[in-house]
């Protein structure tokens, strides 16, 4: 009996448990109900996992053009994108943990190929990578035809390079141009960022360095990064193609090989095609990506 | 600094013309972390309370693990249910990954050892004589308790707090679980990387302020409950 007007005292407290008993049982319920809209459907609307390169996200492409039109011509998937480096995206589709795969890095690509980790490769569009730089220019490298030769003068200024050393295509591109200029690039000016190329734009921008980029982000992110402008533009060598690579289900059983074909086809198709070549245009005076479908490289 | 004055004046309008993705991915986070927090209180409140009340053998390993789970960085949490959870992984069939319910899971690993620490040492620092006192005046243990845990209130809601501020705010194991994709599992400090990557600087900051008036509103929602039943 002495407990009773204690917990009388504590009434406050109990009121808020309450609360949050309410809450969790909301919580739950919408989650049961959130769960049960996803799971009913889930024999119907099956999980299509796109492993792709943060140029694809980054610029918009993916999230404002591919996948809406994606959806609304086949909602019984559910894609699901995840911008990561061509490295990393190629070494998801290697586990089986991604249906279906949209990088550059052709190299690569061959070896994920010959290895049967993918039953489909076909081209999709390019673009092209740039070399940017600080304004001031430190290595007198603006308006150098060869991207290697830059990579040496820069190398040899011991400007600032700002690398992206993630596997990505980006930088499998920057290893081989470096490769072409016979530079092994290392020291306090090469600086390892481990990032996306957005970041890895911004720290060029504040640490006035040097770096390469493929055209598409540059044009949807230069407005923020006063300090950079292109010094190399235009190298054979500094072409950037696009596949969509369909990863087999023959190794990995548990492919949404249909969800997947269903992609790659789309996004191989000609209104498809016609939409990339018109993306970014009114923004930017300039597309972004150029089709290449049914082109052999 | 006129980037950043640019920054806050679109934030602002963003912010009152209810921009529909920011509001969905602000109700995201606050569904992902509020439900992570309500089961890590399910979990943590029980184990925290027979930890700091029962004497059992290897008691102390228990608490040690506990008390290194409070420090366990977000990432190796978020890498450890990624590996479980990824379709090459051992419960991979149940496609979990890249849903906000793997980010529950990841955020519930990453609050239950702090909620589970911080009640245990609520619990503790009664004074011991309470628990006889309690007894002695007749009550069952199931009463004594709860009159332990209402006597600990005020650090129990700080544990809740502090798991609460853990896992809004974190952002390595839910864009490694959840993957930060649009309209699905997209939160307020994934959405603010990629942002600031995509040179958005205006949504970042809108976001960010979000975010910090979110937990801002939480704490003071806890801390009015905390000190109004405290000053009783």
């Amino acid at each position: 009996m002495k407990i009773a007007p204690a917990s009388r005292r504590f009434r406050p407290f109990a009121a808020v448990l309450c609360v949050a008993v309410l809450v969790a049982m909301l919580a739950t319920g919408c989650n049961s109900q959130q769960s049960s809209t996803t799971e009913k459907p889930a024999e119907e609307k099956s999980q299509l996992i796109l492993a792709t390169t943060t140029s694809t996200q980054d610029t918009g492409l993916l999230d404002e053009l591919v996948i809406p039109e994606f959806n609304k011509k086949y909602p019984q998937y559910e894609v699901k994108t995840i911008a990561v480096g061509s490295g990393e995206a190629m070494a998801m589709g290697a586990k089986g943990d991604a249906d279906v795969l949209l990088v550059h890095s052709p190299k690569d690509e061959d070896k994920f190929m010959a290895d049967g980790n993918g039953s489909s490769r076909k081209a999709v569009m390019h673009n092209d990578f740039v070399v940017v730089g600080p304004k001031s220019d430190p290595a007198k490298v603006k308006g150098t035809k060869s991207a290697a030769d830059a990579f040496k003068n820069i190398a040899d200024a011991k400007a600032a390079f700002i690398t992206r050393g993630d596997d990505s295509g980006t930088h499998k591109k920057e290893l081989k141009i470096w490769d072409e200029a016979g530079v092994k690039p290392s020291g306090a000016w090469y600086v390892n960022t481990g990032q996306g190329m957005g970041e890895t734009l911004r720290i060029a921008d504040q640490k006035s360095g040097y770096t390469l980029t493929d055209r598409g982000t540059w044009l949807s992110t230069k407005s923020s990064l006063p300090n950079l402008e292109i010094v190399v533009e235009g190298d054979n060598l500094l072409q950037n193609f696009y596949h969509v690579i369909v990863v087999s289900k023959k190794k990995f059983p548990k492919i949404n090989e249909q969800g997947a074909i269903a992609f790659s086809d789309f996004i191989i198709s000609p209104e498809t095609q016609k939409m990339i070549g018109e993306f970014g245009k009114a923004k930017y005076g300039q597309p972004l990506f150029i089709p290449d479908a049914g082109k052999k490289e | 600094m006129d980037a950043i004055i640019a920054g806050f004046k679109q934030a602002i309008v963003l912010l009152i013309h209810g921009d529909p993705q920011v509001i969905e991915i602000t109700l995201l986070s606050l569904r992902v972390s509020v439900t992570a927090v309500l089961v890590s209180m399910l979990l943590g409140m029980p184990l925290g309370t027979v930890l700091a009340l029962t004497r059992f053998p290897g008691r102390n390993l228990v608490i040690s693990a506990v008390n290194a789970g409070m420090g366990v960085p977000p990432v190796v949490a978020g890498l450890a249910v990624f590996l479980v959870l990824a379709r090459s992984g051992p419960l991979g069939d149940f496609q979990l990954i890249y849903t906000p319910a793997a980010m529950i899971v990841a955020q519930v690993v990453i609050a239950t050892p702090i909620v589970a620490g911080l009640s245990m040492a609520a619990v503790q620092q009664l004074p011991p004589k309470l628990r006889l006192q309690t007894l002695g005046l007749g009550a069952s243990r199931l009463q004594m308790v709860w009159r332990l845990l209402m006597e600990a209130r005020l650090p129990l809601l700080a544990a809740i707090m502090a798991g609460f501020g853990g896992v809004i705010s974190e952002i390595g194991a839910v864009l490694m679980v959840g993957g930060n994709i649009l309209n699905q599992t997209r939160v307020l400090t994934t959405a603010t990387v990629q942002m600031t990557r995509m040179g958005q600087l205006d949504m970042a900051i809108a976001l960010s302020v979000i975010l910090m008036a979110l937990i801002f509103a939480v704490n003071l929602v806890l801390t009015w409950v905390q000190q109004r039943s405290g000053s009783q």
